[in-house]
């Protein structure tokens, strides 16, 4: 086990720059997930730690030692890929043993620890198969298993449930999350999915065209979204974000569709100033004096809870999330209020967090 | 999965096979039955009569000496052809698969000889290996070394093998490097994760993942060396000095078209033909089994 330390971190291809400088120091046992959109450059930035890829600027650490010269096979870490990237040719026992034999570890200690990985990972039964008998799943746990049996330093996942279908996806992450918990190793995460991010990570790291946009607890990132990119990436629906203006008083926020809310924070700076305002669609409540009228478009019923597309007088368009069954009907008009805590302010230039 | 085809009209199929069956019914099965048929007679030398004789042709070609000889010629040459081509075509595939400057032009340029006629091929080696003219060749012998291949029979034996190679060289490279960008490169990572140096990677991965395509220009190389290669002999050597190079098919030609022994060759070509039959189904037999299929 080991910490891994990222140092500014960057990395081209020619002219076009991936990775802008990524500073992160994931503590021992951690389960860091990197988080953003396809393309951001998560993939590369893993594939720098697992030492496929070369490092164009910075330094990374693993256990302290920088590995930046290193290749892969002395940065003691494991890899789960996205499509396995299993020995087609090779049993599931052979998958698993391969690293061990290469590495010279006794054969009685190579059996003793796969049949200890096959049996934490219920793979017991499939050990003479070939990847091509075993389903989705299996395969997934064949690889996870030929990471554990090595107990490396760190193991790396690059998207390694985006291949199945959302069922097991469910399924596999739970196990995933068992076996962080049983084991403890630190790992790197990388997933666009933000259900992943959320229930696995004990940080996040989120990433936009190669910054780190936030780092923070799941509960951080989504209570104090770091920038308008972080709010709109974590949340389902996502965020609304309104233009909205500080009046000169300091105290209310005037919306153009009229209405107007209180600050939630006095914030003298940002006084006479145009802001944007960010409301997640579940904070929104129906209330019969709310500050916000909307007129309902569409209503989707989803059995637990109900997502209205609403509009604001001046046209805008409102998300918001109730739970339970539908309470409005189209074309109805709904009086609606965000609470204090409820609202985020954002530098309409930057995208920034405006700090409370 | 199986895929079927529905075809409204019943002659169809037919219709869109026939242009094959009948290359295979003219080029093929006619002469090769035509071989059968005068394997077993004896013609006067104007082709006028000829007589059923059993099986006193091929007697006569397994009594001959000299026959003993040309299949162990056939087997050196064969063998070093097969071995040469596919060795060097997998060397030279593996270095274009592998991101080197020039990629591109280097893949262009090892095609090329595919494309060219043996004869054209032959007079290109000519230039390198004659003793007198070749740049090679005449290299070898003012640094005192007795080159030349139309005394030395193990020299042109060495040089019809370089030659008959370097032509198949093409073919197999291109199906080697198909092979090769096949194999997902995220497995030969997850091998360098696991701890293997390169030689290690493409001992223990990539080769045995190859083994399909290993195994079809095994089939291939086998059948052009003792068929395909007629053209090469020929224009470089005539199978000679003596007989140090005639494989063969180069002997079916020679007692055939030369002197005239038809009997005698068409008994040649059918124990031939019978030779790469049973080498070809030995392969699928017993190769073919180590072969892994995604
Ligand atoms: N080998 C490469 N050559 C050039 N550009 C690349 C290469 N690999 C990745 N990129 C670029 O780097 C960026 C990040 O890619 P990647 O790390 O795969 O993103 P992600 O995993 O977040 O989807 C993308 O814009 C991609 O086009
Ligand atoms: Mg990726």
């Amino acid at each position: 086990m080991a910490t891994v330390d990222l140092n500014r971190v960057r990395k081209s291809y020619g002219a076009v720059e991936a990775i802008k400088g990524i500073d992160i120091a994931v503590a021992d046992g951690e389960f860091l997930v990197l988080l953003g959109p396809s393309g951001c450059g998560k993939s590369t930035l893993l594939r720098m730690v697992a030492g496929l890829e070369s490092i164009t600027g910075g330094e990374i650490a693993i256990g302290g030692r920088v590995v930046n010269g290193l290749e892969p096979k002395d940065r003691d870490i494991a890899m789960v890929f996205q499509n396995y990237a299993l020995y087609p040719h090779m049993s599931v026992f052979d998958n698993m043993a391969y690293g061990l034999k290469i590495r010279g570890v006794p054969k009685a200690e190579i059996q003793a620890r796969v049949a200890k990985a096959a049996e934490i990972l219920e793979l017991g039964r499939f050990l003479d198969r070939r990847p091509s008998q075993l389903s989705g799943g299996q395969r997934q746990r064949v690889a996870m298993g030929r990471a554990i049996v090595r107990e490396p330093a760190a193991f790396l996942f690059d998207e390694p449930l985006s291949n199945l279908d959302a069922k097991l996806r469910t399924q596999m992450r739970v196990e995933i999350k068992r076996l962080q918990d049983r084991l403890g190793v630190t790992s790197l995460y990388v997933t666009h999915d933000q259900v992943e991010a959320m229930t696995l990570a004990d940080r996040i790291l989120v990433m936009n065209h190669g910054v780190a946009e936030q780092v923070g607890t799941p509960l951080e990132v989504y209570q104090r979204p770091a920038s308008l990119f972080v709010a709109g990436f974590i949340g389902s629906p996502p965020m609304n974000v309104l233009d909205a203006h500080v009046e000169a008083d300091g105290r209310t926020l005037a919306l153009p569709c009229g209405a107007a809310l209180p600050l939630p924070h006095p914030q003298p700076a940002l006084n006479g100033r145009e802001v944007k305002l960010g409301i997640r669609p579940e904070h929104v409540a129906v209330s019969a004096d709310g500050a916000l009228s909307v007129t309902v478009d569409l209503v989707e019923a989803l059995g637990a809870d109900t997502v209205v597309y609403g509009r604001l007088p001046n046209g805008e368009a409102l998300l918001v999330r109730m739970a339970g069954l539908p309470v409005c009907r189209e074309g109805e008009t709904l009086r609606l209020d965000a609470p204090p805590p409820a609202l985020h302010l954002f530098d309409g230039a930057t995208g920034r967090r405006l700090e409370d | 999965m199986q895929r079927r085809v529905i075809f409204d009209n019943k002659a169809l199929p037919y219709l869109l096979l026939a242009p094959q069956v009948a290359v295979t019914l003219i080029f093929f099965i006619w002469p090769a039955a035509q071989a059968v048929w005068q394997s077993v007679h004896l013609q006067d030398a104007f082709g006028l009569r000829s007589q059923f004789v059993w099986f006193e042709n091929f007697e006569a070609v397994l009594a001959d000496p000299n026959y003993l000889d040309t299949v162990r010629v056939t087997a050196v040459f064969s063998l070093s052809v097969t071995a040469l081509s596919m060795g060097v075509a997998l060397l030279l595939a593996v270095l274009a698969d592998s991101r080197i400057r020039g990629a591109g032009a280097y893949k262009t340029l090892l095609i090329w000889p595919y494309a060219l006629a043996p004869a054209v091929a032959a007079v290109l080696w000519m230039f390198i290996f004659n003793p007198e003219i070749g740049l090679l060749g005449r290299a070898l012998n003012d640094l005192g070394y007795a080159w030349d291949y139309r005394l030395n029979g193990e020299q042109a034996l060495t040089m019809v093998i370089l030659a008959a190679s370097w032509k198949q060289v093409s073919y197999n490279f291109i199906f080697f490097l198909a092979g090769l960008q096949a194999i997902p490169r995220s497995v030969l990572e997850a091998a360098s994760i696991d701890g293997a140096s390169a030689v290690r990677r493409f001992w223990t991965i990539t080769f045995p993942l190859l083994s399909p395509t290993t195994f079809f220009l095994l089939v291939v190389d086998v059948v052009y060396a003792f068929f395909e290669t007629f053209g090469t002999i020929h224009a470089l050597t005539h199978g000679g000095p003596g007989k140090s190079t005639e494989t063969l098919i180069y002997r079916v030609y020679q007692d055939g078209v030369i002197n005239n022994d038809l009997g005698g060759s068409s008994a040649q070509s059918v124990i031939l033909m019978v030779i790469v039959i049973a080498l070809t189904a030995i392969q699928f037999r017993f190769v073919e089994r180590k072969v892994h299929y995604s």
